[in-house]
């Protein structure tokens, strides 16, 4: 939060939303880039907007930047309506997918920009900017160009450029996607706990669905301009709301399903499984079975209580994955995974190898199969 | 894999015979008109013993003067203006979408494909015209001279400079805008502190070209200039139908370092700028 506030002025912050928005549609032209979404992100809150390429993930948060317009709809910064503020006129400010740092400038220049065009005196203005670059660790190259640096080295210079603004909300778009993996996956942690230091609410955009998952509060799903779904991990992993957010949403098995009741449904090839369901009978939809969360075994193990949720196929593929064993089963109309703990007691079952495979109740989750809105 | 053939004795020995008369076909006038420059005879061509005069005549005759000083008058304002205005037009096709932006677009290469004769006849007769009915409706005397040669210089370099600077502005990530413009800048000092350093390359190749066409131009110059407006070229030129002599050699020679230093320098700068940004 800003240094200069009230306690007054705090008052009036407690339970206002950091970004509001409400009814936002974006075209261009005949493109429509966002359609119709609502969004409430908290102050403080690390917040992801996840989706593939193309769904109006930058589009949505250049909106927040104020770097383009919303064609109708309202979008509010800490309870001030921004319509068509330009950017230099908000408390936000943003890291460039690919960064977007001053060629022609150093470390030291590009990280003071921002205060220089606010303002701030030459001097008053460096030692601040000297502040941020030790805090991202780039002490001791303020004087190199842009070009001289490496592509994570980059990364902090541009995390610092608009960390330096102090901004109430910070907006990243796919900060991390030119990273490689490992580097990725520090700066993951670094982002985090960054955000959590500085209490700034983070705004960020990721293709990555593990990427989403492990560092976000909450996550907004996209999906061809429309939102379908905003939760924590959790919420979207265990209780996706249709058949996109749950196969886009770490892996899974879909199932198509007929439903015939709230407590039964009928998969593809006839078998009756029960699975409770809020929608009417004849609905088409899709069971979701997280690969983790299928057991498998010989035919005549399957334990009592779950006879009612199992399936018998053959194993048609195993792989070994040091931690877990993937295998691919194939029931009587489709190929199934199932991931199990590799330890050193757990028997394995060779290709071929006629198996049943059987989960708990709890853990199927039925989905609307036509319609990405829910 | 070399994708570099490997060149038979014939055909190497032929290459190297071209480009060899190909440079003594480009550099033999000049090593002639260097050499007669410092020739002590009133006829071209002939070998007198070396001498200094010819550039002390240049450096004494008035009349050479003052086409220097009008060269370098017109060449300056020249540059400046068609620098501005060039890159003026060039961020505006570039960066903005507006109505009639395309033929806008055509419009700008219009004065580098047209034929210097036409334009020059063209712009004869617009200040003709021109002057004849400022002079009629304000009662002024205004006639041809420095600022008409100046005013068609300028209409002809906005071209060279804007396709220069465009071609910049193209190969610069506007990403770089934005960014200053989150960064709380206005369009101005987004412009002052991103755009114009990543063009500076464009905008001076653009400036010595505007700079050096300006110096060159004989054809448009000679139809617009008025009494006292002559250029040095256009000098040179009287000269020869006058009669040749050594003086229009070192004159020319002087007139050639120009040029040379320019070369250099836009090398110069350029190679500064593109070290910097690297
Ligand atoms: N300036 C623009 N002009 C026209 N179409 C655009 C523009 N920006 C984005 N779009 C379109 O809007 C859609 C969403 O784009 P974008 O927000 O960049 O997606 P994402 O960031 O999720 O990949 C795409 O179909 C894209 O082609
Ligand atoms: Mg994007």
């Amino acid at each position: 939060m800003g240094e200069g506030l009230s306690d007054q002025s705090l008052a009036d912050y407690a339970g206002v939303s950091a970004v509001a928005i409400e009814g936002v549609t974006k075209r261009f032209g005949d493109v429509v880039a966002v359609d119709n979404i609502n969004l409430d992100i908290a102050d403080g809150e690390f917040f992801a907007l996840l989706g593939p390429s193309g769904c109006g993930k930058t589009t949505t948060l250049r909106m927040i930047a104020g770097l383009e317009f919303p064609t109708s709809g309202s979008l509010r910064i800490f309870g001030d309506e921004v319509g068509t503020l330009p950017p230099d006129k908000r408390p936000v400010n943003t890291v460039f997918q690919n960064y977007a740092l001053f060629p022609h400038m150093n470390v030291l220049d590009n990280v003071s920009f921002g205060l220089r065009m606010k303002g701030v005196e030459k001097k008053s203005a460096a030692t601040q900017a000297r502040e941020m670059i030790e805090l991202v660790r780039l002490d001791g190259m303020e004087k190199r160009k842009p070009s001289q640096l490496s592509g994570g080295q980059q990364q902090r210079v541009a995390l610092a450029r608009a960390l330096v603004n102090k901004p109430k909300v910070l907006l990243l778009d796919e900060p991390l996607g030119a990273l490689d993996l490992k580097l990725r996956q520090d700066m993951q942690h670094e982002l985090k706990s960054l955000q959590r230091e500085l209490g700034v609410s983070f705004v960020f955009v990721t293709h990555d669905q593990e990427e989403a998952l492990t560092m976000s509060d909450r996550i907004a799903v996209m999906h061809d301009g429309k939102l379908l779904q905003v939760g924590t991990a959790e919420e979207l992993y265990d209780q996706p709301v249709n058949r996109f957010v749950a196969d886009f949403v770490g892996q899974t098995n879909l199932i198509d399903a007929t439903v015939i009741d709230d407590e039964m449904i009928a998969l593809a090839n006839g078998t009756k499984i029960k699975a409770p369901n809020p929608y009417p009978g004849g609905t088409k939809v899709a069971m979701s079975l997280r690969p983790e969360s299928i057991s498998i075994g010989a035919p005549e193990d399957v334990p009592e209580e779950f006879r009612p949720t199992s399936l018998h196929g053959v194993v048609q593929e195993m792989n070994y994955l040091g931690h877990s064993h993937v295998y691919t089963v194939g029931v009587d109309w489709m190929p199934l995974e199932v991931r199990t703990n590799a330890t050193p007691t757990s028997i394995k079952y060779e290709p071929g190898t006629e198996v049943a495979i059987w989960w708990d109740r709890r853990s199927d989750w039925v989905v609307p199969d036509e319609g990405y809105s829910s | 894999m070399s994708t570099t053939r490997q060149l038979r004795g014939g055909t190497r020995w032929a290459l190297s015979l071209n480009a060899f008369l190909v440079y003594l076909f480009f550099y033999a006038p000049i090593a002639l008109l260097v050499f007669y420059s410092f020739s002590d005879d009133p006829l071209v061509g002939r070998w007198g013993g070396f001498t200094l005069g010819w550039y002390r005549d240049f450096g004494e005759n008035q009349e050479v003067q003052n086409a220097l000083s009008v060269s370098v008058k017109v060449a300056i304002i020249s540059t400046l203006v068609s620098v501005v205005l060039g890159t003026m037009a060039a961020l505006a096709l570039e960066r903005y979408r507006f109505r009639g932006n395309r033929f806008f677009d055509a419009l700008l290469y219009l004065p580098v494909i047209v034929p210097d004769v036409t334009m020059a006849v063209m712009m004869l007769l617009f200040f003709t015209e021109g002057l004849s009915l400022v002079n009629t409706v304000f009662g002024t005397n205004l006639a041809k001279g420095l600022a008409t040669v100046s005013l068609s210089h300028i209409a002809f370099s906005i071209s060279f400079v804007s396709i220069v600077v465009r071609a910049r502005l193209n190969g610069m990530n506007e990403k770089l805008e934005e960014a200053a413009q989150d960064l709380y800048a206005s369009r101005w000092q987004a412009f002052r502190h991103v755009t114009l350093p990543q063009i500076m390359p464009g905008v001076v190749g653009g400036g010595l070209l505007a700079l050096t066409l300006s110096l060159d131009d004989v054809v448009i110059t000679q139809f617009v200039s008025g009494p006292g407006a002559t250029t040095l070229p256009v000098y040179v030129f009287g000269l020869i139908r006058r009669g040749v002599s050594p003086l229009i050699n070192a004159v020319s020679v002087v007139m050639l370092a120009a040029s040379i230093l320019l070369v250099v320098l836009s090398l110069v700068a350029q190679r500064a700028r593109g070290e910097s940004a690297a």
